[in-house]
């Protein structure tokens, strides 16, 4: 896959009163992402070409992915496909990158979500909608070791829009 | 073709008073917005000011206030002091929710030329960063306790 034809569509930027090496953790380790990512678990094989999935809390596969960029604790791409029927046919896959820099006593957590295709706003809006909530999440429990508990699902306009693509949602 | 707009979402373990009311407490600001103050008496139309903390003639920001809507809603227009320019003029809105038994702050600031889109883009996540670390563990960010330095 070629990377250089994703464009970013949706970044988000937060800083964290942390380290890099406990950011990395956060974002890879199963057991935190239960705590700030509405209950889902993230597995990750730190290598390129290893698995990447999100599964939600009963144990089901969510997000299906391959890390194609690995150098801990400064930078992970992976491949972030929502397991919906005909959504990777229609859409292509969705690529994203958390990048990891001190800044200051802090750290600068970038989120960017790409495509290889344009997409329209509102399937976007999912993203959109969830990632501010996840990395706000995460930087409390970093920070004072408790998460937020804000939980969402898919907003409908998204859902919409997949509906009129004639993607089926669960 | 429209010009560039900004949006910023954070959630933070609080509630929408004590947002707004950081966004207006100079000892709060100083600590988590580049050791600035607003200063305005935050009537529709008066004039607002974002001020260096440690010198009232040193005014970094201006503009007026467009809607006061306590707690939730709160605009503000953007520029330059001094400057009358229409086109160099942006925008901001601060919209606060309870957010499931927290609280979610919006950042608008649209109506930017494509160089403020890149001096704010970069500013925003840093001050609200701070801001939410201000009231969730009472210490700010320390990067954001210091004066930037300003492109001229």
């Amino acid at each position: 896959m070629n990377l250089d034809r994703f464009k970013p569509t949706t970044v988000y930027t937060i800083y964290i009163a942390s380290t890099p090496e406990k950011v990395w953790q956060a974002l890879t380790s199963a057991e935190f992402s239960r705590k700030y990512f509405f209950g889902n678990s993230v597995e990750v094989e730190q290598r390129v070409g290893g698995a990447f999935i999100v599964r939600t809390p009963d144990g089901a596969r969510h997000i299906s992915g391959e890390v194609f960029e690995c150098e801990p604790p400064r930078r992970l791409t992976v491949t972030f496909n929502v397991n919906w029927p005909a959504l990777i046919e229609t859409l292509g896959p969705t690529l994203v990158t958390y990048e990891i820099e001190p800044a200051g006593n802090a750290v600068k957590l970038t989120m960017s979500e790409s495509h290889d295709r344009p997409i329209e706003d509102d399937i976007l809006a999912g993203g959109r909608q969830g990632w501010p909530a996840i990395l706000s999440s995460l930087k409390s429990l970093l920070e004072t070791g408790e998460p937020l508990v804000v939980q969402m699902g898919p907003p409908q306009k998204m859902l919409d829009a997949l509906k009129r693509l004639g993607i089926e949602t669960p | 073709m429209s010009k560039p707009e900004f949006v910023y979402v954070i959630y933070i373990e609080t509630t929408p008073q004590k947002i707004w009311d950081a966004l207006r407490d100079p000892e709060m600001t100083r600590e988590f917005w580049g050791r600035h103050r607003n200063q305005s008496d935050w009537k529709v139309g008066s004039a607002w000011h974002h001020v260096n903390y440690d010198d009232a003639n040193d005014i970094a920001v201006a503009g007026t206030v467009v809607e006061s809507d306590p707690p939730r809603r709160l605009v503000l227009t953007w520029t330059q002091p001094g400057n009358t320019d229409e086109e160099l003029i942006s925008r901001v809105s601060f919209d606060i929710e309870e957010f499931m038994g927290s609280a979610r702050l919006t950042i608008t600031h649209s109506e930017l030329t494509p160089q403020t889109l890149r001096d704010i883009s970069a500013g925003w996540p840093a001050v609200l960063s701070s801001l939410k670390s201000l009231l969730e563990t009472g210490a700010s960010l320390p990067m954001t306790r210091r004066h930037w330095t300003r492109s001229k």
